[in-house]
Formats: C-alpha cells, structure tokens, sequence
C-alpha cells in the first residue's frame, strides 16, 4: 500500500490547538488538561476505548460541544468559527436512507444546503460537485439513489460531499466501522490521495489502527480522562497500546516493512487485564517528549 | 345485513358540479400542494409518526372548540400547533421517540373524546373530526387554505435548502452552520398548518394516507426532491378529485374512496418497484 512520508510542518502551523480543554456532561468530566498541538497536513487518528469521548473530541472541535475550561482552535480560529473550511463525514452514513435522492444531490448539498433563498444550481457547482465524486472514486454512481449504494459507497458519497467545499481539514468519524475489507481499502486510498495531493489535513475517529496505519502521520489518544497528540512512533508501543485498549497488545512488523497492531495470542488465563499502574500511566503521559519511546517489535507484553 | 345499496347513481354528473362540490375541488387543490410538498420533508426526517400523532394531538381541541362554540379548524390547528412546538423544541430525535409520541396520541384521543361527551353538537361532529367531511367545507375555510398555502410556500422559497439539509444530514448540516433547532421548529409548525387543512378532508384518522402515502409513493418513482413533491401532490390531487367523482357515482363516503386511491398508488408502486428490482 502507499507509505506517504509524514509531511514535515513547521512548528508554528498548526491546524488545531488544544489548550487546557476540558469537557463536562453535567457533572461528569469527559476528558481534560486537554493541551496539544496538530500540525497542518498531518493525518491524525483520534484513538481510546468507547466511551472515552472520541466523537465528543469531533465536536468540541466543530464548536457543536461547549468546553467548561480553556481553548481549542482550528484552522487559526476558535472552534466553530471555521466550519465552512471544514469537512466533516459523521457515522450517521451507515443509517437507512428514507429519502431519494441521488449522489449527486447529496454531494451538491455539500455546496447549496447552507443558502437561505432560491438558488438555482449553477454548472460550475454541478462541475465542483462531479470533480469530488471523481475524487471520491464515486462518479460513477452519480445518478443512483443512495439506497441503492452500499455501505462504502455511501460512505464515499459523503467523503465527496464533504471534499465539494475545498477544506483544508477534513473529519471522518470511523470511516472504516462496518465496511468490508476492499471499501476500508478504498477509503483509506482516497485520504491518502487527499492528504498528498491536495495538502488536506485528516483527523479520523477509529477503532482499528491497522487500515490506517501506512498513512498516519500521529494520533490524539484518550487516556484515563485526558487527550494527548503523539507522532506515530511514539503511539505504537505495546504498552501505550496496551493500556490504550486496556487488554494485551503487541505491534508486530512484518518482513515486508508493514506494522500491525494485534491482541497478544498467548494471553496467560491469569493475567490481570488491568494494567494500569498510575506512576507508570503518568510517565506515558507527560514524558513522550524527553522520553522517546520506541517500538520493541520483539516485546510480548509486559509480564 | 339486509339491504347493501351500492348502485351506480348516473346523476353523478349533475351531483358534481353542486356547490359543495365547487369547495370541496378547491380544498382538493390546497390540500395536495401542502401535502405533496411536506410529506417528502416528513418521510425525510423520519417524522412519519410524528406527523400522524399530531392530527390526534388536534382533535381534543376540535371537539373542544366545538364545546366553545369555536371553529373546529382553529381548536383543531391550536392543539397541533401547540403540540407541534412541543416535539420541535424537543429536537428531532424526540419525534422518532415512538414510544412517547404513541402515549400522547393515545391520551389525546382519549380527551377529544371526552370533550365531545360533553355536548350533543361536539358529540354529532366527531364523526367528522375522526373521518372526514370534505363535502362540507366552508367558503371560509377555503380562504384559510389558500393563504396558508401562500405562506408555505413563500417560507419554502426561503428555507428549502436548508430545511433540505437538515432533513436528510443533521449532523452534517448543523457542522456546516444551518440552524437545525430552528428548522425543526418550522417544520413541525407547517406539519401543524397541513394536518389542520387535511383534517376536514379525511379526519385525524386518515391523514396519514393523504399527507404521507402519496409522498412514499413519490419517493418511489421520482429521483429527485423537488421532482417527488410535485409527483406527491399530483398523485394527493388525482386520489381527492377522484374520491370525490367515485362517490357522487356510488353510495361511498369520499374519505373512504380517497384512502383507498391513495393506497393502491402506492400499493402498485411498491409492487411494480419491487418486481423490478429482482
């Protein structure tokens, strides 16, 4: 598969910025000390255990959820001041679709379904709007009717209806759940393309790094109520992993240069699925900067 | 079942160019186009139940109405208003929540028919509340449809596309700024607006066919939105013209014929579609 380089970017460009962010749902904290930059152009999947407040993470970013303590801007504003320049696909994609329309008409929403008043659409926009969906590796199915699509399709569909706006980041939230393995193949195919050619930065939620793995440039990961940004060979460490997924990990490499990463096969029956040990834990999470840590291909966990 | 008369009355003709009948073509012509119109918004924001619950939610205030003294429409489009901004300022998730929505309908069928207990007239009405009279629409009433009609659909020339959006992508339309709180509000105030002009043609019991059926049988056949509602409002136009000439011809009541119209568009639709696609 491709293996784009991660994009040098310079320290002073970032496309989003934590600052002490904290989130509460009534009284409970989601997450907090929420303090980290993303550079522009980076590919970056937002990891944690369901429930951690990866989708939560999304829309904080989208200004659709309020923090109760400090910042977070995007694309050099503050959250939700930047949305015309943002992409987003929700999950919602996987839904039933009731009504009838046409990619086509979907896409096109991407571009005229913010505009009070009439507005006929004009051919550059049917134009924008076919050059996405070609993008999106979906023109071919312009004229059918989303319920006739499948999953991945529809999925594309709204990648590309998230593309018609030309933004400079784009937010996809588990673009692989429920697609097969050609469609994760494809997806991940048109981000990475995206992320080449056109410069886009891509933040993506996930559960299962391994599709993601040849593009990642780095990843958010929700621990223990607190987000943390780390270059991708600092996050592939089996015990980061580990106590990211709260059950035995390993990161293999393959001969061919390819990583993974897999639940240990030879988990002892007694061994204590949690392993969290909270010195350690707070090592993990304030030191990967004077701390790098590397990948040990050959550790089998850490008992 | 002694004596069944279903004979053919061949002054139909005469039958239909009555007075009445006049009022009961233009309502025809009000009710498709709000109908054609809002079902295919309906059916996209999954609000199907909603929509139906509300004509339910109207009747305690028509039969209230008619307890007061008032106009069963105005009772009628109050109680659906109200209950209308109630579900919408819940939020769309609220209206797909069956459960909830099946509970108030029920209750609220219940007091209508309380209400109507309460006095002789409200009690004589109800038939008409629950199925329809659209042979008796006043000269009054059909000024209400039209501007109400007038109001749709200059409110549609300025929210179609982002009522559009919403309906079909919330979330992705509420990331990109559209207001979906207030679309929401709006659209179940119009909801309340159509229930209010379908009810006297068919009742709170029937108007699901008329406002929802025809939209799903659009949906069937036209790939487009704009496209299905104006096929949604032919096919709500051709199932009232058609039910109103059937029954001057037979011993039926109109709403019975305009249901069963409605129906069996969609019933072929759904068979004819569903054949092809094997």
């Amino acid at each position: 598969m491709h293996t784009s380089p991660p994009r040098p970017a310079k320290p002073q460009d970032n496309a989003i910025i934590f600052d002490d962010a904290r989130v509460t749902r009534g009284d409970r904290v989601i997450w907090r000390n929420g303090s980290f930059s993303i550079p522009t152009g980076s590919v970056t999947a937002i990891v944690g255990t369901n429930g951690a407040g990866k989708t939560t993470m999304m829309n904080v970013e989208l200004g659709l959820i309020p923090l109760s303590a400090g910042s977070v801007t995007v694309l050099g504003s503050p959250a939700g001041s930047a949305n015309a320049r943002i992409g987003y696909v929700p999950q919602s994609y996987t839904s039933e679709v009731d009504a009838n329309i046409t990619s086509e008409q979907s896409v096109l929403l991407g571009l005229t379904g913010m505009r009070f008043g009439i507005h006929p659409v004009t051919r550059a926009q049917r134009d924008k709007a076919r050059r996405a969906m070609e993008f999106a590796g979906i023109a071919d199915r312009a004229r059918y009717r989303l319920s006739q699509l499948s999953g991945g399709q529809r999925q594309r569909v709204a990648i590309a209806q998230a593309l018609v706006s030309d933004p400079k980041l784009l937010m996809l939230d588990e673009p692989l759940a429920n697609l097969d393995l050609a469609s994760q193949r494809a997806t991940v195919h048109v981000l990475a393309r995206l992320n080449r050619e056109l410069g886009t930065t891509i933040q993506v939620v996930a559960h299962d790094l391994n599709m993601l793995l040849p593009i990642l440039t780095g990843a958010v990961y929700l621990l223990d109520g607190h987000p943390h940004y780390a270059a991708m060979d600092e996050v592939l460490d089996a015990d980061l992993l580990t106590h990211l997924y709260g059950t035995q990990v390993q990161v293999v490499t393959t001969p061919q240069g390819d990583i993974f990463v897999t639940p240990s096969p030879d988990e002892p029956q007694d061994a204590t699925q949690d392993v969290h040990d909270p010195t350690e834990v707070a090592q993990f999470h304030h030191h990967h900067g004077d701390r790098p840590r590397r990948v040990d291909h050959d550790e089998e966990g850490r008992q | 079942m002694s004596h069944v008369n279903f004979t053919f009355d061949p002054q139909w003709w005469t039958t239909l160019h009555a007075p009445f009948m006049g009022n009961a073509f233009l309502a025809g012509i009000c009710i498709a186009v709000a109908s054609g119109v809002m079902g295919y918004f309906t059916i996209a924001r999954h609000s199907t139940f909603a929509a139906h619950a509300l004509a339910h939610i109207g009747l305690p205030g028509a039969t209230g109405a008619v307890l007061l003294g008032l106009p069963v429409s105005m009772g009628l489009g109050i109680f659906a208003l109200g209950g209308a901004l109630t579900i919408g300022a819940l939020g769309k998730r609220a209206s797909q929540r069956e459960i909830a929505t099946g509970t108030v309908l029920a209750f609220a069928t219940g007091l209508g028919l309380f209400f109507a207990r309460l006095s002789t007239s409200a009690t004589q009405q109800m038939q008409s509340i629950l199925f329809g009279s659209i042979l008796t629409i006043t000269n009054g009433q059909i000024v209400g449809f039209v501007v109400f009609d007038a109001v749709l659909i200059l409110l549609l020339a300025v929210i179609y596309r982002p009522l559009l959006f919403s309906s079909l992508d919330e979330q992705v339309a509420q990331a990109k700024g559209v207001p979906i709180a207030l679309m929401n509000v709006a659209f179940m105030a119009v909801m309340a607006g159509v229930v209010t002009i379908a009810v006297p043609a068919v009742g709170t019991l029937l108007v699901f066919a008329l406002v929802i059926t025809p939209a799903a049988t659009a949906n069937i056949i036209a790939p487009s939105p704009f496209r299905s509602m104006l096929i949604a409002s032919c096919l709500c136009l051709v199932s009232i013209w058609g039910g109103l000439a059937i029954s001057a011809m037979f011993p039926a009541p109109p709403s019975f014929i305009i249901v069963t119209i409605s129906t069996l568009f969609w019933a072929v639709a759904k068979a004819v579609n569903g054949l092809r696609q094997r």
